[in-house]
């Protein structure tokens, strides 16, 4: 198609005309911006409560009134129109911004103290203040960059949330599984933590468990659980019976999806604050090759590191000597940090919403290998009745060419997917389907034969 | 072996991939329409900025060479069959061996004056996306699209996702009702209206008129009404696509002529998909069938024929499936707009007439004949195995939840379906056949 990149240019052919409502929602939430960043600029020191309220109903009250200015009129159903003209969905000017600002953010978030010692100020003093008020309420201490960050990561997975329920709302599957994903980030990533905070002065993440959480059974998180008595030694607990046996017997029973688009706080952002950008992910061949290769690398890499660890210490760290601490570090910088932080959320825009999840998360890989090799969930193919058009592929999150196996009459049995059922939502003719069959069917079993007819792509 | 197939449209290269699995041929597949294959039922989404046209393409370009299927990009002028060479718009030539010519349709245009005004168009090639991205640049006020079937539809859709308000003249009383049994067309119409297009029934269209440009600037209906518009698409349909056919001895009639083996009259000629015409068609069946699926099937079947693999013609039992605006459409065997003798029906509608069910069966013996479905999904599988088993309606009704193909904690209606039937059927009473929540949690179904 001889055709210019016209997402590039801001003089965009087919212009948004936004409605009333959306304008409205648009210029609340932009009230909310500048409350943010005058807080963050300074007045966040004097009148933080203040600040606080305007960020909070700016970000609220704009982001409820934006989803029904533009879904509101519609009919109930799939809503992927301009999809593909919009700047910020197609690579184009706007969302090279967002995810330079996005990326840039959590830089500048995780070496706060790196830059005041540079700068020999606080760069983010009248931020962190700003929500002081909300964490001494919840948590009976003073507000921290990381606080911060995982606010506004709640903030972005309630708001957005909302607006992709009611952009799906003739889908009761896709209101049901994010409206769990608002539940667990709210609840257990965001109030929980925050109350054991004040309570017992530790924050622990009933959701996230090894290899995702990939220093649970790390001999020094084990022993910092121990000191806390009864409760550090329920964490434990509770982590390798996640890990270990609730993780494998769901997964069996329901597939990965179980986590990854009904709890997982990463799987909650992508599903949410990522929905618009999830045609972005690369479908090809190729990148499929390198997903296989970097995520069960990355999974091999941290079971490797903990094993060394737990080793290490029961020789009395006379094995590694320092550079076991070094290991570490290593792991949680380069994977932790720059892979799950960096590039899992500020790449959205660019690479589409579950980069992380794709190309990185242990947890994926681990519970991809059991959803491959032994789960009852799959998707199934209605027979013959794909065209082949293309929108589960091109909807499909994880990059899985869906269609390659819809147009052939296969079932979908892939170590990737993370059952968020939007190829299902957006199929015109009613192919796909998420189902938990029994695993004695064979996985790329050609379902539909009549007669001496064979279905073949 | 050299095979030349004509067309890379869905029946061409399902061809060429049945012929490259089977064996180690020469394969040339000729298109001038586009570099690779795409799939022209995704056109319309390309259009409303819902996949990039890339995205239409189901394999990737390195694709063709790995398979060793090469692609030419020219259009066919004139073949000749008795040196059996191929001579192409530009006058270069090629020869075959064997010959499979899967050129697809173009759409019809009727004669109307004013038809070939710049603003008026079908939609069924890339080219006429262009054209229809062309026309529509710098916005329009109004579209009047023509024909009341499929395309006219989508048509109108694509239009509707820019903001542009369009018109639909349909010929008959109730949409596509020359297809639809009268409840089901009217549950489209009422939707269609729903959704705010203006759909005017029995009409037609009388003249097009054009400015001093050349450029379309309103119609003339049947009834004599002056609707001004920038575009007007022609969606009554399409006819086989084989003009370029005229002078090379293959024996035509609205489509190439050919038996349940594919093959024209000439030998090494076969013929398969939108472009063809069966001299006998199969029961319940058209002559011309321009579906997906069927495509998809005459492709394979002429495939084994080139390669001597003796097959016939079997698409098995009708199925189908469409979906008008926000409302999805399947059908398993056969729902003829109108009862045929000996038929009962049996229809259901929900109370928000967004769905609906209609089961016709064989009023001696309730034989199940066909179903249409609206808004629920059902499986093919199931339904397919019902008709080759010859199971009676209350079998099939019964087992509704099992062939129910939802999404996960969708609004079952199964229940209400049931309810309806046996208020209706007090001696033909049916226990739906269902499996505990639970168990469906766990097991699926």
């Amino acid at each position: 198609m001889s055709q210019a990149n016209n997402s590039l240019s801001l003089a965009n052919p087919h212009p948004a005309n936004f409605n009333g409502k959306q304008k409205l929602g648009l210029a609340i939430t932009g009230l909310g911006l500048l409350s943010f960043f005058m807080a963050w600029a300074g007045a966040g020191n004097q009148q933080p409560l203040v600040f606080l309220l305007i960020t909070l109903i700016g970000f609220f009250g704009g982001g409820i009134i934006f989803t029904i200015g533009s879904y509101g009129n519609l009919p109930a159903g799939i809503k992927n129109n301009r999809v593909v003209f919009s700047s910020l969905t197609s690579r184009g000017a706007i969302a090279w911004i967002a995810g330079v600002v996005l990326t840039g953010f959590y830089i500048m978030l995780y070496w706060r103290s790196f830059w005041k010692e540079l700068f020999g100020t606080d760069l983010f003093l009248g931020l962190v203040n700003m929500f002081n008020p909300l964490s001494e309420m919840l948590r009976n201490n003073p507000a921290d960059q990381w606080f911060v960050y995982g606010t506004l990561y709640t903030i972005a997975i309630l708001v957005m949330g909302f607006k992709f329920i009611y952009k799906y709302r003739h889908n009761r599957y896709q209101m049901l599984r994010t409206t769990s994903v608002m539940f667990f980030q709210l609840g257990f990533a965001w109030l929980l933590p925050g109350i054991m905070k004040a309570l017992y002065n530790y924050e622990p993440y009933l959701t996230y468990f090894w290899p995702l959480d990939y220093d649970a059974i790390f001999p020094s998180t084990l022993s910092y659980f121990q000191k806390q008595g009864a409760f550090g030694m329920f964490f434990i607990f509770w982590g390798l019976v996640m890990t270990f046996i609730a993780t494998p017997i769901l997964t069996y029973f329901f597939g990965k999806r179980w986590y990854c688009s009904w709890v997982c706080g990463c799987g909650g952002l992508a599903e949410t604050a990522g929905d618009p950008f999830r045609h972005l992910s690369d479908k090809s061949l190729k990148a499929w090759k390198i997903e296989r290769w970097m995520i069960h690398s990355i999974l091999a890499a941290i079971i490797i590191i903990s094993v060394l660890l737990l080793v290490d210490n029961a020789f009395k760290n006379q094995l590694l000597g320092e550079s076991a601490k070094n290991i570490a570090k290593g792991y949680s910088f380069v994977i932790g940090m720059v892979f799950s932080g960096v590039v899992g959320v500020g790449f959205y825009p660019i690479m589409g919403s579950r980069v992380w999840c794709r190309f990185g998360c242990p947890m994926a890989a681990y519970m991809g290998i059991i959803q491959r090799f032994k789960s009852r969930f799959r998707i199934t193919t209605n027979g013959a009745q794909c065209i082949s058009c293309g929108n589960c592929s091109t909807y499909c999150e994880m990059g899985i060419d869906v269609r390659a196996y819809a147009q052939k009459g296969q079932n979908i049995v892939r170590a990737s997917c993370v059952g968020c059922g939007v190829c299902s939502a957006v199929c015109p003719r009613g192919v796909l389907n998420l189902e938990n069959g029994s695993d004695n069917l064979k996985r790329t079993e050609i379902l539909f034969s009549s007669n001496d007819l064979k279905i073949l792509s | 072996m050299h095979i030349v197939i004509i067309g890379n449209g869905i029946t061409g290269i399902t061809a060429a991939r049945t012929i490259r699995k089977q064996s180690n041929h020469d394969i040339t597949v000729i298109s001038g329409e586009t570099d690779y294959f795409f799939s022209r039922t995704a056109l319309m989404y390309v259009y409303m900025g819902h996949m990039k046209f890339k995205d239409t393409q189901p394999y990737e370009n390195w694709f063709w060479e790995k398979n060793r299927i090469k692609l030419k990009k020219a259009w066919v002028q004139n073949i000749i069959t008795e040196s059996k060479s191929i001579v192409f718009d530009n006058g270069e030539q090629i020869s075959y061996d064997k010959l499979l010519i899967a050129s697809g349709a173009k759409s019809n245009k009727f004669g109307w004056p004013g038809q070939d005004l710049y603003g008026v168009q079908g939609l069924y090639s890339f080219q006429d996306l262009e054209l229809l991205e062309k026309n529509t640049a710098n916005g329009i006020n109004r579209a009047v699209i023509v024909g009341g079937g499929l395309i006219g539809i989508e048509m109108a859709e694509m239009l509707h996702s820019r903001h542009f308000p369009v018109t639909l003249l349909v010929r008959e009383s109730s949409f596509w009702n020359n297809i639809l049994p009268k409840q089901e067309s009217q549950l489209v119409t009422q939707h269609i209206r729903d959704l705010g297009f203006d759909l005017r029934l029995n009409e037609t269209l009388k003249e097009i008129k054009g400015d001093a440009k050349g450029n379309v600037s309103s119609i003339i209906t049947g009834s004599g009404e002056e609707i001004a518009c920038q575009i007007v698409g022609l969606t009554a349909g399409v006819s086989p696509n084989i003009d370029f056919l005229k002078d090379s001895g293959i024996t035509i009639d609205k489509g190439i002529i050919i038996n349940a083996n594919m093959q024209t009259n000439i030998s090494d000629v076969f013929a398969a998909g939108d472009c063809a015409q069966f001299q006998q068609a199969l029961p319940d069946r058209h002559p011309i069938e321009q579906v997906w699926y069927t495509g998809k099937i005459q492709g394979e079947t002429a495939a084994f024929n080139i390669l001597g693999q003796q097959q016939t013609y079997n698409p098995g039992y009708w199925f189908n499936s469409a979906k008008f605006l926000e409302i999805e459409y399947q059908t398993y065997g056969t729902v003829l707009n109108v009862l045929r003798e000996g038929e009962s029906e049996f229809y259901w509608e929900s109370d928000n007439h967004q769905k609906c069910l209609h089961v016709v069966y064989r009023q001696s013996d309730h034989l199940f004949i066909g179903i249409n479905i609206f808004g629920i999904r059902m499986r093919h599988e199931l339904f397919n195995k019902w008709l080759i088993e010859k199971q009676n309606v209350e079998h099939v009704l019964a087992h509704l939840r099992v062939a129910n193909f939802d999404p996960e904690f969708s609004r079952v209606y199964e229940t209400e379906i049931i309810d309806a039937w046996n208020k209706l059927n007090p001696t033909h009473q049916i226990q739906l056949k269902t499996k505990s929540a639970f168990s469906k949690l766990i097991f699926g179904s």
